[in-house]
């Protein structure tokens, strides 16, 4: 694991919170390739986990970037981290909020939605391939995963429930 | 949204200010400080059903339609839509003050949880049981996303063009693994040309 670069890691996160179009999952990728893949700072264990962590705390989804933080560099790290990704679209919204009180209806702020979605869609579904392929090492995660999605799509269930499933899943020594 | 505007004409006190502000009976930093933390804390797989449980029903800070647009809004600019929607209703209930305390209000209590994690995570992510409690837990959060992937797909019209993005998208970012500014910033353009004009 090499030495973290934070003013380098806050540069790459500030640019990629502007493209968190519909949330962090979808910048999720290039999260990933630059801690892991392209820095190893990281290994892609420790980013699933933390994501993982993350998403069965309390809070918005993106807060899993403070613990992704506090492991590259503790403190300095999480902050570090945390607001590189909030601070740039805060301000961005800020001015939009005034700009959207003169036209609320705006054809080129319909267009930018529209054209946007599938994109976002996209780039979500490219978060939950790149970590399945780092979460599932067998049948049986798989089979977990792919339960996840149907029980997602088809009940109604708060999603903490089913990460607790997964930890009894997994303490239990069925994966 | 509410902005400081002294110059308004209107004779009437409030005519102008009704649609957007009906009920803001002293909603101060303070209070939008606590109620964001309270609803980010209690939001156990995701914020926004509690953002709309607290603001909308508990509260009557928002009426229903407020609440849907500014979601919408929310989701149309980049970065978390429930941060984007606290930046905006503190701001209109309280100015930039208002927009700041509500947003450390959202990810104050979050964050030193998830330094707390962190911390348990340092000294005992190596111990056999909570690797294999995680494996199961990171088999599960990839289900999540790819199951938000998919239920965001039902909102699109029929027609082959946006599939052909999240295509390329999901290709592009997924499985060759390229910079998302350059996938985003190669398609987007064109995304939003053939969106233009396309009524919805």
């Amino acid at each position: 694991m090499g030495r973290v670069d934070l003013a380098a890691l806050a540069l790459h996160f500030a640019l990629l919170s502007l493209m968190a179009i519909g949330g962090v999952s979808s910048i999720l990728p290039d999260m990933q390739r630059y801690v892991v893949e392209a820095n190893h700072w990281l290994s892609d264990r420790q980013f699933a986990d933390a994501y993982a962590l993350g998403q069965a705390a309390p809070g918005p989804n993106m807060m899993f970037v403070t613990l992704l933080g506090w492991q590259l560099a503790g403190w300095a790290g999480a902050i570090v981290a945390t607001l590189a990704i909030i601070l740039p679209p805060i301000v961005l919204t800020l001015g939009v909020t005034r700009l959207h009180a003169n036209n609320p209806d705006a054809p080129l702020g319909r267009a930018i939605r529209a054209g946007l979605g599938p994109i976002a869609i996209g780039l979500t579904l490219a978060s939950g391939w790149i970590l399945a392929q780092s979460a599932d090492h067998n049948w049986r995660t798989v089979l977990l995963t792919l339960a996840t999605v149907a029980l997602m799509l088809r009940t109604k269930f708060n999603p903490v429930w089913l990460i607790v499933a997964g930890a009894i899943a997994g303490i239990a020594g069925i994966l | 949204m509410q902005q400081p505007q002294p110059i308004d004409e209107s004779t009437n006190d409030k005519v102008g200010d009704t649609a957007m502000a009906p009920i803001a009976p002293n909603i101060g930093p303070l209070a939008l400080f606590l109620a964001f933390s309270q609803l980010a804390l209690s939001g156990f797989g995701g914020v926004l059903p509690w953002a709309h449980r607290t603001l909308v029903e508990r509260k009557g800070w928002l009426t229903e339609r407020e609440f849907v647009d500014t979601l919408a809004l929310g989701q149309l600019l980049p970065g978390p839509n429930i941060g984007n929607m606290a930046v905006m209703i503190g701001y209109r209930f309280a100015g930039y003050t208002g927009a700041a305390a509500a947003f450390a209000g959202l990810v104050g209590g979050p964050f030193l949880l998830m330094i707390a994690a962190g911390l348990l995570y340092t000294r005992y992510g190596a111990l056999p049981l909570v690797q294999q409690a995680l494996s199961g837990m990171s088999a599960v959060a990839a289900g999540l996303v790819l199951a938000t992937g998919l239920k965001m797909t039902a909102t699109l019209k029929r027609h082959w063009r946006p599939w052909l993005f999240i295509a390329l998208s999901l290709a592009g970012v997924g499985a060759l693994r390229w910079p998302l500014l350059a996938v985003v910033g190669g398609l987007a353009p064109f995304a939003i040309a053939a969106a233009w004009g396309t009524e919805d």
